[in-house]
């Protein structure tokens, strides 16, 4: 009697395994406390706030040019689209109208950046599912582009390359000549990509269906990007709301309806190519021109509320700006993407197993820092 | 009879699938030239970093040994995270003014952002990067440096 | 039937007749022991520590970087660094771990490795043990270095090393029935358990091209279910680094977990020796029936380079697989094994039966 008594409690007894702060797989100090039941997830409790630096209270301490190098820091994957959210909200605010050469060379460098963050996904994605190669053939291909960061704004992921009103300085002269190298070389190895994992029979039996988000799921979660494409959310900001020169070039708007790990792969390899499109569009038409508008040495934004989003690699970063008229803001507000899509980790996981957990957590292709900020 | 033919459609393309990803490992295995390894302590002799890389704030002095600062502290004002004291002095001229010059240009590596504010705002281009990237030292304080050169005056003409 | 120039089971029978005359039986057996414990124990050490520097330089090769390159010409002396610094590494002792346990776990996986490497016929007359039940005798104590991984786990006293050892248990389990199923297709054919007949039987046409297509889908089930058996990418779900941190090994430091490293490199030299002498001819030379000058040249190799060459030609096979393939799950892992290789399996030893009854086989 006593004997099964114990075997029932231990039966109905949770394992609760701590995945994090560090660990291999949650891509910095996400904490996910895991109740299992053997090798199935019961339950998934992310605990964030390992990486709060606080970066919205020190904006109010700091003018409007040195906000952006604290955004570098939020997602540093998508630093440059980041940098250029502020700068958007900022020259919207004082209503002032940036050089077309300006818009043009933030739409590459975004494009550029989100090139190198979905290559960094894949490379990270592989090796959370083993295949550990895919890590080396992702940062090789990357550091291509960070090679062009370096030669135009100084700094390979942090780049600080933005400013209110236009760019901190032009770009190299041979900043064309080394894009274009660049196309002309990945275009060549990304079907690489596709061969080592994208088509893979492992690949696919553990991506497919797994985490499935529905569309209305993802609308009511706040899924943007990638994420939210997968499962039919239309919710691209360079499509419904151009800024920049998006409005002045054609491209296609990843979406899939099936809303799983695949998807939300596969959303990603597509929007590299995409990306790659859009920056043939531009590379060889950048206007010339000042590279940054006439700006006062101190910005004061005239008192109100500004609002401006943008499609980062991950999903939609919205920048909230309260200003009272001084040189430093009032209150600073980032939406930013990582941090509603990790949200939903629990409805996702739930039922699958450990390695799903896994496979899930990486394809949200989540940026601790940005949720923490 | 259909399943059956799934079955076996399933395991050779399953096969096929996974071949198709040893070609590309094994292509590059086969070809030890594609290595992309940079030996770096061997090749710092050749390593040439872009001039635009961001390795630490200095401030360039000439042949003379005369720097641009004036002591006007922008650089230090600009700068969020308080990498930059400016400790100036003053100094009479020739003519019998006053004039205001740096007397130190302390500059704090270990917090420095390398945000490019200071020598982005400098009014007479004093400041500049170098492409020095080989910061560690065992004792933080030698991160503090002071970066007008002992001695240094300022240049002729630079108000 | 001619015999190769290298042909060592008269050296070896000279030794042990010598030593026996020189001293009583029972003396001399515990004498050729030692040195045969010795010999082996000195092989083991070399080829771990080069299996390990090979796969170093044949992932980075494969991942376009360099590999180990700093110690020595090549980098190849730098598995021994490794081993001198693990040597040194403090054994961390882990707090409610079962202590007897925990220390006992690293030791029945090496022993289990060592066991195995008894039984291979290394060349002709080089052969610690030739037992008649070789084949049967092998999967034995191959598959008992598990129950070394289990106890790891379970004393661990750490989650994650229990549930990659639970998974381990799972894996070996249902990975055994299809490592001893391929070889009992090889027996069929053979009609002999014993290691050094079936090489010897192997003399005109390895066992791979004599078995026609059976014995190839035999292969191909026992290189991936050994793979699976020895705990290696894409089946290392006892350690799946990204889920389980380390898995079974988590707790482990300095030279247990150097123990356990060793032993999974070992126990895919075993796996491929055991491919190598089953399938490959084991030491066999490449001889082709009738074309006598041809055999002569190849008959010059020695054998045990012959064998060495196609243990690592196996071995590369299997390591290009792990720094390929992405990480099965446990699931798919079964399901790969039971509606997969099992069914198929047992009728490729139905056909095997069929074709030697037949007599199709040459
Ligand atoms: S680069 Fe930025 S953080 Fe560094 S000293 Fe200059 S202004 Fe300060
Ligand atoms: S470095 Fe430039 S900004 Fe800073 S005090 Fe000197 S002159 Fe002024």
């Amino acid at each position: 009697m006593e004997v099964k008594e114990k075997m029932g409690r231990l039966e109905n007894e949770e394992y609760i395994i701590n995945m994090g702060p560090q660990h291999p797989s949650t891509h910095g100090v996400l904490r996910l406390v895991v109740a299992l039941k053997g090798e199935i997830v019961q339950r998934v409790e992310p605990h964030i706030g390992y990486i709060h630096r606080g970066i919205e209270k020190m904006c109010e301490n700091l003018t409007y040019q040195q906000i952006i190098h604290l955004t570098d820091r939020m997602d540093y994957l998508s630093a440059h689209i980041n940098n250029e959210a502020v700068c958007l909200t900022v020259e919207k605010a004082l209503e002032i109208e940036v050089p077309e050469r300006v818009k043009y060379i933030r739409t590459i460098m975004s494009e550029l950046t989100r090139i190198q963050s979905h290559q960094l996904f894949w490379a990270t994605f592989g090796m959370d599912l083993g295949g550990l190669t895919c890590f080396f053939y992702g940062l090789r291909d990357r550091e291509k582009i960070l090679d062009i960061f370096e030669e135009s704004c100084g700094g390979r992921m942090i780049v600080s390359y933005n400013t209110p009103g236009g760019l901190m300085n032009d770009i190299h002269p041979n900043f064309q000549n080394r894009v274009k190298e660049f196309l002309k070389y990945f275009r060549g190895v990304i079907h690489e990509y596709d061969d080592l994992l994208t088509g893979n029979v492992i690949f696919q039996e553990r991506s497919k269906g797994m985490g499935v988000m529905t569309k209305e799921e993802a609308i009511a979660w706040g899924l943007t990007g990638p994420t939210g494409r997968a499962s039919g959310f239309s919710c691209d900001i360079r499509k419904h709301n151009p800024y920049s020169a998006y409005d002045k070039v054609t491209f296609r708007e990843i979406l899939y309806t099936e809303g799983d790990v695949f998807h939300r792969y596969l959303a990603r390899m597509e929007e590299m190519r995409e990306s790659m499109n859009i920056i043939d569009q531009l590379i060889d038409n950048i206007p010339e021109g000042p590279f940054t508008a006439k700006m006062k040495p101190v910005i004061k934004l005239p008192e109100g509320e500004y609002f401006q989003s943008v499609e980062t690699a991950r999903g939609e970063l919205g920048v909230y700006i309260v200003s009272d008229g001084n040189k430093n803001p009032y209150r600073v507000k980032f939406r930013s993407p990582n941090f509603v899509n990790l949200a939903p980790l629990n409805l996702m996981a739930r039922g699958s197993k450990i390695a799903d957990l896994v496979a899930i957590g990486g394809s949200l292709d989540l940026i601790i820092p940005d949720i923490d900020r | 009879m259909k399943s059956v033919i799934e079955y076996f459609r399933g395991i050779f393309n399953g096969i096929k699938s996974l071949l198709v990803g040893m070609t590309v490992t094994g292509g590059y295995f086969f070809r030890p030239g594609t290595t992309l390894t940079q030996q770096y302590p061997d090749n710092r002799d050749t390593l040439v970093m872009f001039e635009r890389f961001k390795g630490e704030v200095v401030m360039p002095h000439n042949e003379k040994n005369e720097h641009k600062c004036t002591g006007c502290g922008i650089c230090e004002i600009n700068c969020p995270n308080g990498s930059i004291e400016v400790i100036p002095a003053t100094e009479v001229t020739e003519e019998g003014k006053k004039k205001r010059i740096i007397d130190k240009h302390i500059y704090h590596l270990g917090m420095c952002t390398f945000c490019g504010l200071c020598v982005k705002t400098c009014p007479s281009q004093a400041l500049a990067f170098s492409q020095e990237f080989e910061h560690a030292v065992f004792d933080r304080t030698k991160l503090t440096k002071v970066l007008n050169q002992p001695g240094s005056k300022l240049m002729k003409g630079v108000e | 039937m001619e015999f190769s120039i290298y042909d060592f089971s008269s050296f070896t029978a000279w030794i042990d007749q010598s030593l026996r005359a020189a001293m009583s039986p029972g003396m001399a057996v515990a004498i050729e022991m030692l040195i045969i414990g010795v010999a082996i124990l000195i092989f083991y050490a070399i080829v771990g520590l080069f299996l390990v520097y090979a796969e170093r330089k044949v992932c980075a090769l494969m991942q376009n970087r360099m590999g180990p390159n700093r110690v020595g010409p090549g980098g190849i002396f730098q598995t021994i660094a490794d081993l001198v610094k693990l040597l040194f590494v403090e054994l961390v002792p882990i707090k409610n771990a079962d202590k007897i346990l925990f220390s006992l776990a690293p030791y029945i996986v090496i022993i289990a490795s060592f066991m195995a490497m008894g039984a291979l016929p290394f060349a002709k007359g080089l052969h610690a043990i030739d037992l008649n039940i070789g084949v049967f005798y092998l999967m034995a104590v191959s598959s008992m270095g598990v129950v070394g991984v289990l106890l790891a786990g379970w004393a661990s006293n750490n989650k994650y090393s229990l549930i990659g050892a639970m998974r381990i248990g799972a894996q070996i389990v249902s990975y055994e029935i299809s490592v001893g199923m391929s070889l009992v297709t090889i027996v069929v054919l053979a009609g002999t358990m014993q290691l050094s007949e079936i090489v010897q039987a192997q003399q005109y046409g390895w066992f791979i091209f004599r078995g026609h297509i059976p014995a190839l889908i035999a292969f191909v089930i026992f290189i991936v279910a050994s793979t699976a058996e020895t705990n290696r990418g894409p089946f290392d779900l006892a350690e799946a680094e990204s889920e389980l941190t380390a898995g079974f090994h988590t707790e482990y430091s300095g030279i247990r977990f150097a123990f356990f490293f060793l032993a999974e490199y070992i126990n895919m030299f075993i796996v491929a020796a055991i491919a190598t002498t089953v399938f490959f001819g084991g030491w066999m030379p490449f001889n082709v029936y009738g074309w006598e000058g041809f055999n002569k040249v190849m008959n010059f190799i020695p054998p045990f380079i012959w064998f060495l060459g196609k243990t690592g030609a196996l071995i590369f096979l299997i390591m290009w697989f792990k720094w390929t393939f992405p990480r099965l799950r446990i699931d798919q892992l079964l399901t790969l094994e039971w509606k997969y290789f099992l069914p198929i399996n047992i009728i490729n030893v139905l056909i095997m039966a069929l074709i030697v009854l037949l007599g199709w086989h040459w």
